[in-house]
């Protein structure tokens, strides 16, 4: 059955509340503990990695990540998948940038890069829901187009221009000890953590994903909540571009290549089941903390850095498999 | 003359219910058999049985040709020469008519590798030999539901089939086609074949019976040769049965204030497949109980589904006088409409979610400040209602998964009722429920219409139908063929305006 049950039925009247409050969150707790497993590991080799710098410097790395990961997240609940995000993010880091260069302040040039995510998010939406496309088809569009351009607008040159000091602030300065882009991640999670939980739209989105014929039949403006989830996951990737750009100051045309990839795998090992319905913002942040801290670890460890991938690639396999095999245990139906 | 195939004494048990009591059927080669029954008699448990999809309880006996077998699986029924076509046709509509007939088993070459040619001229002769004229290159998704059921036909009869079993198989077929599949029934007959033949249709059945078999609340009612039967007859050894004592007695609630008016309602796009739903026309009274009833194909779904703005329709709509337009059913919804789905589970309820959730799912805003649900009252109202409609669930935080079949259509009521529709339309209100759940069921419409809501209900059980309905309109192919007051509502005058 698609929509794995990864709660147990409460046996009796002793399934109390909040009892089923702790067992649904049993995703994000599996990649908590995998996270301390992990990073006990890692700091059994050298004590380096549980100092404050190299935990500071993990989580600035895995914040776009992990970022990215939120909105993506919130696609794949309703059952979708948006493959542009990496694109959005090198476009709206790159369009900053043209701002820039073409002597715009600050405002305008953040509100042109996130401009950015809105058209994408909109164009995503429109094939989706007024064409009909399938996501994955749509977005792996998006994302050529996306990349296309970067190299038109740039012959594959970095830009560099001028950027006053305080645009700079948004990607390397802290709120000490905590990197700026952290704090953004962080805040972004309890927003929308809160949104999925508690509100309407959260609600709704969990419904289009569950079963998208009987949400529709409710009531649930189906189509809207996906243009909704994909306007999100496209804005919230221009954001992450935009903090890229602001970290190195430099666009690339590579920027984002290839980071979808991560930014799904991080949704997956936190929960998230592709065929829609399960999932969650903490969930996917986790997933997208432990392959940073992957990473982190090869390095640290000196171990050849193409094994990343590889290492990677592993943990979601196992991270997946255990949660498909727990739920064949349990039986359900 | 022994019989192909006997079956005597076949019980089948399923948790809670006895779906076949010793039921005894007896087959000729060479005759077209019908097997008559409502829905629920047991017809289809029955047919499972022979296919060897479900085996019968222990203590029954089945016999082909005087030996005694024991029909393990599909497979081996098809090894025992019996075939079935089902009326959900399970042909691969991207594949093509030679590739269908010969799926799973093709023929290989000297290498391994797919013969083609031979393939296709072994189609073609299976295919001549029913006297159809279909291309075997053809891909099957491009034919008419016809064609794709003579296609099965094929296969059935290639694979040498002795007994083949039809359920309803003219059910989504034109009258011409069916024509041409009743023909083909009798050619299959002639050579040789015995023809299992369900169908709802009186005017089929005597058309194309050589035996009748009646099935009734899962035991045997008789076998008759179809000359000694009538209408009359047949419909009465269907539907006897005493309804009345369990459900009580009806009271109805219907006021002279029309409060849905639909007009001229038609499908706007000629669908694919089935029948096209024309010129529906009827009133609909504040605290009325209308019942829809219909064989399978008639429309009585999709004449809902246009109510409720899920498939597109031209013709007006008037809810208290003021014509209203219904787009989806979020326009439906707010123009006070409620649709508890015919399939819960693919339409009615999301099933990984719990209780509380899909029961708010229809009215969530009542619980809403500023889009941000509060959770206590969600709770609150939920719980009300699992008391109310007495729903069997641990707590408001179960998965809906988890619960029974009745319990989970109690919950699609409920997260309507919640909604406080002035009218609701409930599709197979009692489909797949044990008959307990049932009254109860039938006792929470009444109350809702007591309350002076008014209900459609659509049901291809008939008794049920006329025990619940203040009026009934009656439907068949697509268009309204009867509307009877419920005094002259009986299951005779019903199934001939359904059949007739």
């Amino acid at each position: 059955m698609s929509l794995a049950d990864n709660t147990p039925a409460p046996r009796g009247l002793s399934g109390s509340m909040g009892k089923l409050a702790k067992l649904r969150h049993a995703r994000e707790f599996n990649v908590l503990i995998a996270l301390v497993i992990m990073g006990g590991a890692i700091s059994l080799f050298t004590p380096y990695f549980l100092t404050v710098d190299n935990l500071m410097g993990v989580s600035r790395a895995f914040s776009l990540t992990a970022i990215m990961a939120i909105g993506m997240v919130m696609v794949i609940i309703t059952g979708g998948i948006d493959l542009s995000v990496g694109s959005a993010m090198g476009l709206a880091g790159l369009v900053t940038a043209l701002c820039f260069d073409a002597g715009f302040g600050q405002t305008t040039a953040v509100a042109a890069g996130l401009a950015v995510g809105a058209v994408f998010g909109l164009v995503n939406g429109m094939l989706i829901t007024a064409i009909g496309l399938p996501p994955f088809i749509a977005t792996l569009g998006t994302l050529s187009i996306g990349r296309g351009l970067m190299y038109m607008i740039t012959h594959g040159v970095p830009l560099t221009p001028s950027t006053p000091d305080s645009f700079a602030l948004l990607g390397q300065g802290y709120v000490v000890p905590v990197p700026l882009p952290v704090v953004i991640l962080l805040v972004l999670m309890v927003v929308f953590s809160l949104i999925m939980i508690h509100t309407r739209f959260g609600r709704h989105i969990y419904a289009t994903g569950g079963n998208e014929n009987a949400a529709r039949l409710s009531g649930v403006k189906t189509q809207r909540v996906k243009l909704a989830v994909y306007m999100l996951s496209s804005l919230i990737s221009s954001l992450a571009g935009v903090i890229a750009f602001s970290r190195y100051l430099s666009a690339e045309p590579a920027s984002g290549f290839g980071s979808e990839l991560d930014v799904i795998a991080a949704a997956a090992i936190g929960g998230a089941s592709l065929s829609g319905g399960i999932g969650s913002v903490t969930g996917a942040v986790m997933g997208a903390a432990l392959i940073g801290e992957i990473a982190n670890g090869v390095v640290l460890l000196n171990i050849n850095t193409y094994a990343q991938q590889a290492i990677t690639g592993g943990v979601i396999l196992i991270a997946v498999s255990l949660d498909v095999l727990r739920n064949r245990l349990k039986g359900g139906r | 003359m022994t019989p192909f195939l006997q079956m005597t004494g076949i019980s089948k048990t399923f948790p809670g219910v006895k779906a076949l009591d010793g039921v005894t059927l007896e087959l000729q080669a060479g005759e077209v058999h019908v097997l008559a029954g409502e829905n629920g008699a047991g017809k289809s448990t029955l047919m499972k049985i022979m296919t060897g999809v479900l085996q019968a309880d222990p203590g029954g006996s089945i016999r082909i040709e005087g030996r005694e077998v024991d029909i393990r699986d599909p497979v081996h029924a098809r090894a025992l020469g019996i075939s079935i076509i089902y009326q959900e046709l399970s042909v691969v509509n991207n594949l093509t008519v030679a590739e269908n007939i010969f799926l799973a088993r093709e023929p290989r070459n000297a290498f391994g590798l797919l013969d083609r040619p031979r393939m296709v001229a072994e189609a073609r002769r299976a295919l001549a030999e029913l006297e159809v004229d279909i291309d075997p290159g053809a891909r099957v998704g491009t034919l008419s539901i016809g064609q794709r059921q003579l296609v099965e036909i094929a296969r059935a009869i290639s694979y040498r089939s002795r007994l083949i079993i039809m359920d309803e198989p003219t059910a989504s077929l034109s009258h011409h086609e069916a024509q041409v599949l009743m023909k083909l029934v009798r050619k299959l007959a002639a050579q040789g074949i015995g023809i299992v033949y369900i169908s709802h249709k009186l005017e089929e059945i005597f058309e194309i019976a050589d035996r009748i078999s009646v099935l009734r609340d899962g035991r045997s009612v008789g076998t008759h040769p179809a000359a000694e039967m009538n209408r009359d007859r047949l419909v009465r050894e269907m539907v006897n049965r005493d309804f009345g004592a369990l459900f009580g007695t009806h009271v109805s609630h219907a006021t002279d204030e029309v409060l849905l008016s639909v007009r001229n309602l038609s499908e706007k796009r000629p669908g694919s497949r089935g029948t096209r739903v024309r010129d529906i026309s009827f009133d609909l009274r504040r605290g009325e109980i209308l019942g829809f009833f219909g064989l399978v194909g008639a429309g009585r779904t999709e004449v809902m589904e246009m109510i409720f703005g899920n498939r597109p329709a031209t013709g007006e709509i008037r809810i208290a006088g003021r014509p209203v337009r219904i787009a989806n059913p979020s326009d439906a919804i707010a123009e006070g409409l409620g649709f508890v789905t015919e399939n819960r589970q693919e339409l009615g309820l999301v099933l990984g979610m719990t209780v509380r959730e899909n029961f708010s799912l229809t009215h969530l805003a009542d619980y809403c400040s500023l889009d941000v649900v509060s959770r206590p009252r969600e709770t609150a109202a939920c719980v009300d209602y699992i008391r109310a409609l007495g729903i069997k669930t641990p707590s408001p935080e179960q998965k809906v998964l988890n619960l029974s079949g009745g319990n989970q259509q109690k919950v699609v009521i409920a997260k309507w009722v919640a909604r406080k529709p002035r009218i609701l339309i409930v599709d197979e209100p009692t489909r797949g429920i044990d008959i307990g759940a049932k009254a109860e069921v039938h006792a929470l419409l009444n109350r809702l219409a007591s309350e002076g809501i008014s209900i459609i209900v659509v049901s291809s059980d008939l008794p049920e139908v006329l025990a619940i309905s203040d009026r009934v309109i009656v439907l068949k192919e697509g268009r309204i063929s009867g509307e009877l007051a419920r005094d002259a509502a009986t299951q005779e005058r019903v199934m001939l305006a359904a059949t007739g």
